[in-house]
């Protein structure tokens, strides 16, 4: 593999950034400046299928590579389930706004299944019981059982096609496992639900999943590491977000590194590549390390 | 004290002491009576409510009228306890069960969820818990290495947050985190919640007699900042920041000693009279006091999706930054207190919430948001 095919592949693998020259291509809320590769952005429909791309945050937000997922993929035509365990829909839908995505108009067409997970707890602590006596997703918080069958159940009665359906590929997103954790699932329990999500979805579907693990610099909660290391050994492509080691700085957010396995059966090194970043309010800029463009 | 002087509703919950003396007065002590502490007040003339935030005085009381003008509830949990003790939510603690069982109640009658659509009047619902995780409130992460239970503070947290976000309210907790532990419980309240603040006291530590720290009395370290509504939050530049306790007054301050001349906000008698901000655009300053050597982290969950449901502008309902409103009574041996220059920096459009209350003209500090 030459060199530019292999950064072509990668790119490819990354399916959602866009390598341009120097001066950077604007496109799809984020961008690349300062590369001089030749390859060009992938859509999501001509990119590999059947993909588990795990997204790492230690010490600052990753969120805003959920949010450029789940834009990424709306607007690529797929069938997104999304379980978002952390915020509420207002939220994803006003930041999808800025992007270019109406996650309103996703849900009434049917493109988009939206979990909120906060919503959905309530409904189930405080409501009354479901008239359609289908359990809630989120039933292990209750105590009552200790796996999360219900949660996978959900997950794949919402992305098995129907007759009508016309999607392209269907892809899981869950933002934030890590908060699994806190409400009383146990780790293995936890990685036996993304396994299964996996056969379904990635084998038997040909989709993708996106998984977001938070976790923080001290690496002080070692149910979250088991986790993420554990997820990170089974991942296609691994985004790993961090801040910057030497604190805050305000025109560089922090930093990405972007792992992708070549072959799990190979034993070729893995590809890293590093960046760093800077959100802005429409639009995350990536650039080389040390060319952030406050300094250049 | 910033609920009360704007007229939202409060609702306090303690396990240490009854929530009256949080708020204290003198003639009613049960039932729907507001209570101030004793060290807890309020400057006698409250500026418009366009303008945000207040000055309290901490040397006086805050006039029981201006405390019968709003609803308030309260919360104490030898009491909750006895009523029900036997309530279980999903394998957690009876305490925190008891105290969401009666927030939901609160929320849901009062309709800050929606509820009830003939209520002419929005408010907001502003939500104080003192000392959560503390051994009072039967939890034993603060006790052992390895608590019994170690997953009942962060699903209360998860609900709380939950409520929240369908209500329009704000809550701000307090967490004697020096006594947990168990850093990974920590980790995970921190994912949980919106903002979290810390103060780090140098009393008691070989900071008090550092000449750097001479004119202080503590630090404050800004740990999380909501991201809300939006791809970036509102960082400030400023990040060291320091408070310090005077007779009456309790600031926060960039800990540089240049800045100071700019500020002293004894001169401020109104609003109008402040001195303008320099062109290094140093902003206003949270004073707290803090007196002892322990890091207490508030955790504040806000309730963003409610701002949908109001109308005017100039309430900014959504989400409020309510800065602790006692110290840890528990862990100060003597009488302590600050006075709140409560900031109600509230994201317009979801920037994020800002510790300092910038430029006090609506356009900029709240609007601009």
């Amino acid at each position: 593999m030459t060199e530019v095919s292999s950064t072509r592949s990668v790119k490819a693998r990354c399916g959602s950034f866009l390598v341009g020259t120097e001066r950077g291509v604007q496109r799809e809320g984020f961008q690349v400046a300062g590369r001089s590769s030749t390859a060009g952005s992938m859509s999501a429909a001509a990119s590999p299928q059947g993909k588990f791309t795990l997204l790492r945050d230690t010490g600052t937000d990753g969120s805003f590579l959920v949010h450029h997922f789940l834009s990424f993929y709306l607007r690529a035509g797929c069938k997104v389930c999304f379980v978002a365990l952390l915020q509420s829909f207002s939220h994803y839908n006003i930041v999808a706004q800025k992007l270019g995505v109406s996650l309103t108009a996703a849900r009434e067409r049917g493109q988009l299944v939206f979990l909120e997970g906060l919503k959905s707890c309530l409904d189930l602590l405080f409501g009354e019981e479901e008239p359609s006596g289908e359990p809630s997703p989120l039933q292990f918080i209750s105590g009552s059982t200790s796996n999360l069958k219900a949660l996978f159940d959900f997950v794949r009665t919402s992305l098995t096609p129907a007759d009508s359906a016309s999607w392209k590929g269907p892809v899981l997103l869950v933002d934030d496992l890590s908060v699994l954790l806190s409400l009383g699932a146990a780790p293995v329990a936890v990685l036996d639900f993304i396994h299964y999500c996996r056969v379904v979805v990635c084998s038997q579907l040909q989709g993708n999943i996106v998984v977001l693990v938070h976790g923080s610099e001290d690496a002080e909660d070692e149910e979250n590491d088991l986790v993420g290391n554990s997820l990170g050994h089974h991942s296609d492509l691994i985004l790993w977000v961090e801040g910057l080691a030497t604190g805050f700085c305000k025109d560089v957010h922090g930093e990405i590194k972007i792992i992708k396995r070549l072959s799990l059966e190979s034993t070729e090194q893995d590809l890293v590549q590093v960046y760093q970043y800077k959100i802005q309010e429409r639009n995350v800029t990536f650039f080389a390390r040390g060319l952030s463009a406050a300094v250049l | 004290a910033e609920g009360v002087v704007c007229g939202h509703d409060l609702f306090v919950a303690s396990a240490m002491e009854p929530p009256d003396n949080i708020l204290k007065v003198k003639t009613h002590r049960r039932g729907k009576d507001i209570l101030i502490d004793h060290n807890y007040l309020e400057i006698a003339s409250p500026t418009t409510s366009t303008k945000f935030g207040h000055y309290y005085d901490i040397s006086k009381t805050m006039s029981p009228e201006l405390l019968q003008s709003i609803k308030w509830h309260s919360f104490y949990l030898p009491e909750e306890l006895s009523l029900e003790p036997k309530l279980k939510m999903c394998n957690m603690n009876c305490g925190y069960a008891n105290l969401l069982h009666s927030i939901q109640r609160v929320i849901y009658q009062e309709g800050f969820d929606g509820s009830h659509p003939q209520k002419k009047q929005k408010n907001i619902l502003r939500i104080g818990i003192q000392s959560l995780g503390s051994l009072l409130w039967g939890d034993d992460i603060c006790s052992s290495d390895t608590p019994e239970d170690i997953h009942s503070l962060t699903k209360f947290l998860y609900v709380l947050r939950g409520l929240l976000r369908k209500s329009l309210s704000a809550c701000i907790i307090t967490v004697p985190s020096h006594l947990i532990q168990n850093k990974a419980i920590m980790e995970r309240v921190t994912n949980l919640s919106d903002m979290v603040v810390g103060l780090e006291s140098f009393i008691g530590s070989e900071r008090e007699t550092n000449p750097l720290y001479k004119d202080y009395h503590g630090l404050l370290h800004v740990h999380q900042i909501p991201r809300l509504n939006s791809l970036i939050c509102d960082v400030s530049d400023t990040k060291d920041l320091a408070f310090r306790l005077k007779r009456k007054q309790f600031t926060i301050e960039v800990r540089e000693a240049v800045l100071f001349h700019y500020f002293e906000p004894k001169r401020w008698n109104t609003w109008e009279n402040r001195p303008t901000p320099t062109s290094l655009e140093l902003e206003d300053f949270l004073v707290f006091h803090f007196h002892s050597s322990l890091i207490f982290f508030f955790l504040i969950t806000l309730a963003v999706g409610a701002r949908q449901l109001l109308e005017t502008r100039e309430e900014h309902l959504s989400s409020r930054l309510l800065i602790l409103t006692q110290a840890e009574r528990l862990c100060m041996g003597r009488r302590f207190f600050t006075a709140f220059h409560i900031f109600n920096e509230l994201p317009c459009k979801g920037y994020g919430l800002s510790l300092f209350s910038a430029k006090a003209s609506t356009q900029r500090g709240i609007c601009s948001h």
